[in-house]
């Protein structure tokens, strides 16, 4: 199809729409940092940003989501109300290349051939994915060396490229067309924008400065379970679970009972290998009781399992958790010392 | 789509007390829905998730064999917080069960060869259901030669009880029966389990050997298997870990890229072998 573009002045009057139509999830700004938010006009969107603190991930895995609800009040009968499924389209526009593509990854735990999980892939299927190239990547990106990039485009449905006044549109998928085709916010592209487009990419790919050899890593790690390296590079960690939680593509959970009076609800939470109470057994048997193989779980579920279930790296380099970590324990560093190792 | 995370509701038909300390008690369950009760199609070694509203969801391996009619029954050491909401429970409350989970024992392995059945302790559970799949009538002759070899610490804390005094009575079973304490009236071994494996001396020509029971037994039973000649890929064991889910997704109860509840509970040593020993 025809090459797009739309003018950065359109953008609020696009959104306006938008919000009609479905939810529209972007970026905004609030108490100092940005989150995805559910926005009921164009103007809340703040497009000036590097990347939210928090992945979109919530937005189809919350960080608590009731999974059914009970009456305990009728004594010992039984009242289970399952969801009901999710039927509104959404849209997440101005998520970053990155974070896009940790959603293909997501779908391999949620959308797996042996069980789906309804309540993620009933969200994902009614989502359309606006992502919005990096011009300006931060000093702790590192997606290059995942196999993404800047403007990369697996995981998104329509990428917006920054040229200045304006956005070229770049079309991935099916969805992403019959979207651009439906709203004329959406002009035909002049070939002088067009031209802009190469150079804003290649000065885009120059920013990123960490290139790590991950394939090598992923081999080296291996043989490297009963390593001593382990004892060395885990000293650092306290155990916070920040990086875990703020990581697109971490996926863990906990399900609990939670009851207020009468009314019951089987909720799932984010939770981490980060945690000693994650692998804890009633028994009082923990079979990863320390810190030392609290990381190297992390470090080997991204690294390596992952990629022998999945076929990938469960890592996109979106650099949160060098950027959050309270003791600057930098993964690109880890990675470095495998490598060296 | 099938919701995997929705309980169905199931009626505790019957409660046993299993041992003289009265910490571990099977449950008989019935579905209140005949469909539900048809759906939950199982084999031996494969696991279910049991929940009581209000206090949570747990995993436990199915005790009973599909092969005999009627209800599901589960059998709870007490532990935790779960286990212990199980045990105050009543006769005719409603309890959820999902599942059934998990991957079953290699029966079409076992089918023609003679097994080898090693458990202790509370672990034997899911090897009883094995042990009654194959002794059933229409399945008996599938089979080989069966040997059974559990132990408990001391006779009050053996399982079903009753049933293993019926196997006694069976020539199509060789059950031998050991406690590691021995009190007045007890009649039968003497001995930690893998030492009566060691007097036994199973031989591994065309056989298999089921093996569940704690670490500990594990961990010696398994060098004796080895002298004796079992190769580990002949070597069956049932694993547990921490779950949640139940569907590998929550990602707590992996060994290595293995999910213990997805991948497993069952594994051939050959397997174990190539993963990490973190479990």
């Amino acid at each position: 199809m025809q090459e797009l573009e739309i003018a950065k002045t359109e953008l609020v009057s696009l959104l306006n729409t938008l919000i009609k139509e479905c939810k529209v999830f972007a970026p905004v700004e609030q108490n100092g940092f940005i989150t995805f938010q559910e926005i009921h006009s164009g103007s809340e969107a703040f497009l000036d940003y590097i990347n939210s603190k928090k992945p979109p991930k919530e937005i189809f895995f919350p960080q608590s989501e009731g999974l059914f609800s009970y009456d305990l009040s009728k004594g010992k009968g039984w009242s289970v109300e399952g969801p009901s499924s999710e039927k509104k389209q959404s849209i997440i526009f101005g998520i970053r290349p990155c974070d896009a593509r940790s959603l293909v990854l997501l779908d391999n735990v949620f959308d797996g051939q042996l069980y789906k999980d309804p309540y993620y892939t009933d969200k994902r299927k009614n989502t359309t994915i606006i992502a919005i190239g990096c011009n300006q990547p931060s000093s702790t990106c590192f997606c290059t060396s995942l196999g993404g990039g800047p403007f990369y485009q697996e995981g998104s449905d329509l990428i917006l490229v920054d040229i200045g006044q304006k956005y070229i549109l770049q079309v991935v998928t099916e969805k992403g067309e019959k979207l651009a085709k439906k709203h004329n916010e959406f002009k035909e592209a002049e070939d002088h924008s067009l031209s802009l487009v190469r150079d804003t990419m290649e000065k885009a790919d120059a920013l990123m400065k960490s290139k790590i050899e991950v394939q090598k890593v992923t081999e080296k790690l291996d043989s490297m379970f009963d390593d001593p390296f382990w004892d060395l590079v885990s000293e650092k960690c306290i155990g916070c679970a920040v990086c875990t939680y703020l990581c697109p593509t971490c996926h863990c959970f906990d399900i609990t009972d939670e009851v207020i009076s009468q009314t019951g609800e089987r909720v799932r939470t984010w939770d981490s290998c980060a945690f000693p109470s994650f692998t804890l057994e009633a028994s009082g048997v923990n079979p990863r009781p320390s810190n030392k193989e609290r990381y190297r779980q992390r470090i080997m579920h991204k690294f390596n399992y992952f990629l022998a279930n999945h076929g990938m790296v469960a890592c996109v380099g979106c650099g949160r958790c060098i950027k959050e970590c309270p003791v600057n324990l930098d993964i690109r560093g880890v990675l470095n010392s495998i490598l060296n190792h | 789509m099938k919701n995997p995370y929705l309980p169905l509701p199931t009626r505790v038909e019957k409660i046993v007390i299993e041992t003289e300390d009265k910490n571990i008690k099977t449950f008989c369950v019935k579905f209140l829905n005949d469909e539900d009760a048809s759906n939950f199609n199982y084999l031996p070694g494969q696991f279910a998730q049991l929940s009581v509203l209000g206090e949570g969801e747990a995993p436990f391996g199915i005790a009973s064999s599909p092969t005999q009619p009627g209800g599901l029954e589960f059998t709870v050491n007490k532990a935790g917080v779960l286990t212990t909401a199980l045990h105050n429970l009543e006769e005719g409350e409603i309890i959820g069960i999902r599942g059934p989970l998990g991957n079953c024992f290699p029966l079409e392995e076992l089918e023609g060869k003679d097994t080898i059945i090693i458990g202790g302790g509370f672990a034997f559970t899911t090897l009883r259901s094995l042990i009654n799949y194959i002794l059933y009538k229409e399945n008996r002759s599938r089979f080989g030669n069966v040997v059974v070899i559990y132990g408990a610490r001391s006779p009050g804390l053996l399982l079903y009880r009753d049933e293993l005094e019926k196997w006694e009575g069976r020539t199509d079973l060789d059950l031998h029966l050991t406690v590691d304490r021995a009190e007045e009236d007890w009649q039968r071994k003497v001995g930690v389990v893998p030492n009566i494996l060691k007097e036994i001396a199973p031989s591994p020509e065309n056989a298999y050997a089921v093996v569940c029971g704690p670490p500990i037994m594990i961990k010696f039973t398994l060098p004796v298997l080895r002298e004796l000649g079992f190769l580990p890929e002949r070597i069956v064991l049932s694993l547990e870990m921490k779950m949640k889910c139940g569907i590998g997704m929550c990602g707590r109860c992996n060994i290595g890229n293995q999910y213990v509840c997805k991948d497993g509970p069952i594994f051939t040593l050959a397997q174990l072998d190539e993963l990490p020993s973190e479990y």
